[in-house]
């Protein structure tokens, strides 16, 4: 059996799966302050008299490591950061000990500069005098050529505790956020580490010895082991588990969007024939942009518990919360409180939901029921604008060849999957405005802890050639290859596979659980004075988001007993 | 599941700004970047599939695209008509077009609109191929260049947005004739182009004397530097030739053909030029809009290049922008090249001065000006004889009428009627249209641009 759990604001979904579908589902208040005690009153429930051997797998997904960040409530960290020419590196400043110092990769990897070894030594020593223990390490192109991270490396190691470089976080360019994710990395590591260690040896203590894996922002699953290298990956997994749960409902070979429709905002998110599309280039978290591979969501402000005002004759719905409908003794009118005076509402209070619709509708000039249906139409069309807004972003991308721009995949939703607590009051208006399908997702209360329960583990892998300097390498996978002038695509392309096989199993996957693509595959012949010199190649592999059971067995499985 | 509340609104992924960001552009900057890896002129040919491969890397490697206010928008295509508005297409559009061309210049339209629509405050489009060779009459491709990219953005932002004075500043290494040609009787159109001097490069055009048609003499303003020019020489030239003449000329809108093959590592040219001159260069002239033409020193030059101008456009330091082993006094000019091009300067802006004086010479008592010329197509290897005659007007810029015929056999006859035409010139293209349809020409052209209508009949 499998344990999928997801660490809500207000609660913590958990779901336990077994060959027969959902056995066991529950909810546990989540306690911001102690994350440990609600993950482990969640575990602890959820497996209450059932044995431990049967489970083999246990899917976490926290706010810990995105709280931490957002709070400013991360250990100092130090970072070395390497940039030559260009954009000053002061700019991409994490925080306080951070020491810009010399040398100078260039885009096709080639050394331009060396490391100025006294400067890294004086920023050691600077680091240790302020008892920094963990250190990030990050060059210009060192996804081209780690040589001078690696030499960093080596320079300070033995001062430091744990060192994060640059080129194995991402195989990515993009110098400042690889600085970001770097430091990111770096500064949640011992919050993580010491935090899952704790979970494991409690769970030990009570004979619960379970493989622990950890959900990541795109959607899939990397085991506790590997994630000690990669905490930052833990970030923001929150929309993701939510829009795993809904995959295994969504129609095959068509668009689909997944509208997660919570109290304070809703999150939406697109499908591509049961793929969820990703950010291109990494997920955002405050301030800092990141190559932490992740889902494209879109979160705005509206929900069931939505604040409504009046603002001369416009209503307004959102973007605040200021506490529950009035229904549950909340101290505002919200869209829930609108589905009371529609008569759609159960256990609350209709009648302190119809005194503040009835404000709203004085303001208004008309009755609480059309003041009611009026709310409803509106959250449903903001949402919906929205939801085409982020449809129109992603079809309006910059591509970059003739072929793409031609013949580039345009996403067009005809389906909407709707979870979160008030989504089904909001479907079938949603269909009605929209005129898409909406299916309500089934065990929508619990999606979110099955999607993370059956997500697969995800990676990719990025590898370039250059035949005149003779070189393939993926400095992500610690891969450098000599190669000779008949190196080609085809063959990049194999060798990426090779890596990305490798690094799916060390991480958490398994060999029955491969769904692997390319995802960007080119070649150029390099030109110098009208001779070709070589070819430059570039390949990206990855084993997209998925579940690890065949999708619509998943479906029925999930439906039974419903 | 919504994760806990945080203190940022904004934290999530896909939100909006409104968070706290390191770097933001002074000017509201958009970018066209459309590299077109998939398409060549040939294998080894300059205007190859990796020519932006590395500008790429560095844009992307240097997070240019993150910078709040820059944004990259994706290129719109252009439409026939666009192009019918600025060329005659032998035999037609399809005939001298790719679909890489429609791209290229609509990448520029889209930046164009970008502005106007004050998206943004300015734009770069990072297109190939280039444009600035092609001119009015196309039988082919000369010098890479099959349409003139930013003159059909400027006729699309005239026809859609009423603007009316442009200037173009045209910073390629190679004078930009396509673009003198096709402005060559506009008075509302100022053409500077700075480039190596026509002796020792393709084209071989583009000398101090060439200063406009009998309607718009002066409006063409051409500055030939001297092979190894640098940083000084080409800054000089555009605080005391290009900014004087432009504060005079008073345009509501600027654009600059940002060719960067003035580099010291430009594998076809003889310029001493550098990343941190172009950015330099950009700043000084404040251009709205720049369109990507030249620059084949692809690793060396324009990673760097670009990634300057861009910082230079958006309002951002680029004080550090420099080449691997940039040494400035390796490439500096010598005191020569720099007494040269002061005196240089002072002829360029006498010609401007005396602009009036000029227009009166070339027109005498005439009613209708003629030149004939023989344009050299290299890329495509074609051979054109061409009679142009403009209708001497102080009314409009007047009407155009070209008798080209092509080594390849095709006898063309192109009728321009401009955008603020007068109703005599109106009637004179007219009757030359109608006269021509009967004579033997292979085919005719008739560019109404007060109606932003094209026709054409064939025999």
């Amino acid at each position: 059996m499998i344990i999928g759990l997801d660490v809500g604001g207000t609660h913590t979904d958990v779901a336990l799966l077994g060959d027969e579908g959902l056995v066991r589902e529950i909810k546990v208040p989540t306690d911001p302050s102690d994350l440990f005690h609600t993950i482990l009153t969640g575990l602890e429930k959820i497996t209450e008299g059932i044995s431990p051997g049967e489970i083999h797998r246990a899917v976490l997904s926290t706010t810990l490591t995105t709280n931490a960040i957002v709070q400013g409530k991360t250990p100092p960290v130090g970072m070395i950061v390497s940039g030559g020419p260009g954009i000053d590196p002061e700019h991409f400043r994490t925080n306080e000990h951070y020491f810009p110092v010399s040398g100078s990769i260039d885009h096709r990897g080639r050394e331009v500069e060396p490391v100025d070894a006294d400067e890294v030594r004086n920023a050691a020593v600077t680091l240790q005098k302020q008892g920094i223990r963990n250190v990030g390490i990050v060059g210009k192109f060192s996804s081209r050529n780690p040589d001078h991270e690696l030499k960093i490396h080596d320079m300070i190691s033995t001062s430091f505790g744990k060192m994060f470089m640059g080129h194995q976080i991402s195989g990515n360019l993009n110098f400042p956020r690889r600085i970001a994710t770097t430091y990111l990395n770096a500064t949640v590591h011992s919050i993580h580490k010491n935090f899952f260690e704790a979970v494991k040896r409690s769970l030990e203590e009570k004979g619960l010895s379970v493989p622990i894996h950890i959900l990541k922002a795109d959607g899939g699953t990397m085991s506790f082991d590997s994630s000690i290298d990669f905490p930052g990956q833990s970030i923001l997994s929150g929309p993701a588990a939510s829009v795993m749960g809904a995959i295994a409902f969504a129609p095959d070979g068509e668009d689909c969007l997944v509208l997660d429709i919570g109290g304070t905002t809703t999150d939406i998110a697109l499908l591509i024939n049961r793929v969820p599309v990703l950010e291109p280039m990494g997920i955002r978290l405050g301030k800092y942009k990141t190559l932490i591979r992740s889902l494209k969501t879109r979160s705005i402000g509206i929900g069931g518990d939505s604040l409504i005002r009046v603002k001369g004759r416009e209503l307004e719905i959102g973007p605040d919360r200021m506490g529950p409908a009035m229904a549950y003794g909340g101290p505002s009118p919200t869209p829930t409180d609108a589905f009371f005076v529609l008569g759609k509402g159960k256990e609350g209070d209709k009648a302190r939901s119809l005194q503040g619709i009835a404000s709203v509708a004085a303001a208004l000039d008309m009755t609480p029921e059309a003041a009611a249906t009026k709310i409803l139409d509106q959250t449903c069309q903001n949402i919906l604008a929205e939801a085409q807004e982020m449809t129109d972003r992603i079809n309006s991308k910059p591509v970059y060849t003739v072929h793409e721009l031609q013949e580039g995949y345009q996403v067009r939703p005809k389906t909407i999957l709707v979870l979160g607590g008030p989504a089904p009051h909001f479907a079938r208006r949603l269909e009605e405005l929209s005129g898409m399908r909406v299916g309500v997702v089934p065990r929508w209360h619990v999606a979110n802890a099955i999607g993370a329960a059956l997500a697969r583990t995800t990676c990719e892998v990025t590898l370039f050639a250059d035949t005149q300097q003779e070189i393939a390498a993926s400095p992500e996978e610690n891969f450098r290859e000599m190669v000779d002038r008949h190196f080609s695509k085809e063959k990049a392309v194999k060798k990426a596979y090779e890596l990305l096989r490798k690094k799916v199993l060390q991480t958490g996957g398994s060999t029955d659980d491969l769904d692997m693509e390319i995802t960007e595959a080119l070649e150029f012949n390099m030109v110098q004075g009208f001779h070709t010199t070589g070819r430059n190649i570039r390949v990206k592999v990855q084993v997209k988001p998925g579940l690890i059971y065949e999708t619509d067995a998943v479906a029925e499985k999930l439906l039974a007993g419903i | 599941m919504k994760q806990a509340p945080l203190p940022l609104p904004d934290c999530r992924a896909g939100a909006g700004a409104g968070v706290e960001i390191m770097l933001t552009a002074k000017y509201k900057t958009g970018l066209v970047f459309f590299p077109a890896f998939d398409w060549a002129i040939s294998p080894t040919h300059p205007e190859r599939e990796e020519r932006l491969l590395y500008t790429q890397d560095q844009v992307i490697e240097e997070g240019l695209f993150d910078i709040e206010g820059i944004t990259e928008f994706k290129p719109d295509l252009v439409t026939p008509q666009d192009i019918e508005r600025v060329h005659f297409c032998v035999p037609d559009v399809w005939g001298v077009t790719t679909e890489s061309h429609l791209i290229s210049a609509g990448g520029a339209k889209t930046i164009g609109m970008a502005v106007l629509e004050e998206k943004i405050e300015k734009g770069f489009a990072l297109v190939r191929p280039p444009g600035h060779h092609a001119m009015r009459m196309v039988h082919g491709a000369r010098g890479f260049c099959n349409i003139n990219i930013e003159a059909i953005m400027i006729e699309f932002l005239r026809a859609e947005y009423g603007i009316d004075r442009v200037a173009i500043v045209d910073t390629d290494c190679h004078h930009g004739d396509g673009t003198q040609d096709i402005y060559w009787h506009d008075p509302d159109t100022l053409f500077i182009s700075i480039h190596q001097d026509g002796r020792t490069l393709y084209p071989g055009s583009g000398f101090i004397n060439e200063t406009g048609g009998p309607n718009a003499s002066g409006t063409t303003v051409n500055i030939p530097l001297p092979p190894m020019t640098s940083e000084e020489g080409f800054i000089h030239a555009i605080k005391h030739m290009v900014l004087p003449i432009l504060d005079e000329f008073e345009p509501d809108i600027v654009i600059n053909s940002a060719g960067q093959d003035n580099h010291y590592t430009d594998p076809i040219t003889h310029m001493n030029f550098s990343a941190q001159g172009y950015a330099e260069l950009t700043n000084l002239l404040r251009a709205d809009i720049a369109v990507l033409e030249g620059g084949y020193s692809i690793e060396g030059a324009l990673p760097y290049v670009n990634v300057g101008i861009i910082l230079a456009m958006a309002g951002l330091d680029y004080s550090r922008v420099r080449e691997p082993r940039y040494d400035p006094d390796r490439i500096r000019q010598t005191p020569d090249i720099t007494a040269y091009i002061e005196k240089l300067g002072k002829k360029v802006l006498e010609f401007w001065g005396q602009r009036e004086k000029i227009k009166s010479q070339l027109r005498g008592t005439k009613e209708f000006v003629e030149r004939t010329r023989n344009i050299f197509y290299d890329t495509d290897n074609i051979i054109e004889k061409q009679k142009e005659t403009i209708r001497v007007c102080d009314d409009c810029a007047g009407a155009i009428r070209m008798d080209s015929s092509a080594d390849r056999g095709a006898h063309i006859l192109g009728l321009h009627v401009p955008i603020k035409a007068c109703r005599k010139c109106k009637e004179v293209a007219r009757q030359w249209y109608e006269s021509g349809r009967k004579d033997a020409f292979d085919m005719v052209f008739l560019q109404d641009r007060t109606e932003d209508k094209y026709e054409r009949s064939e025999r």
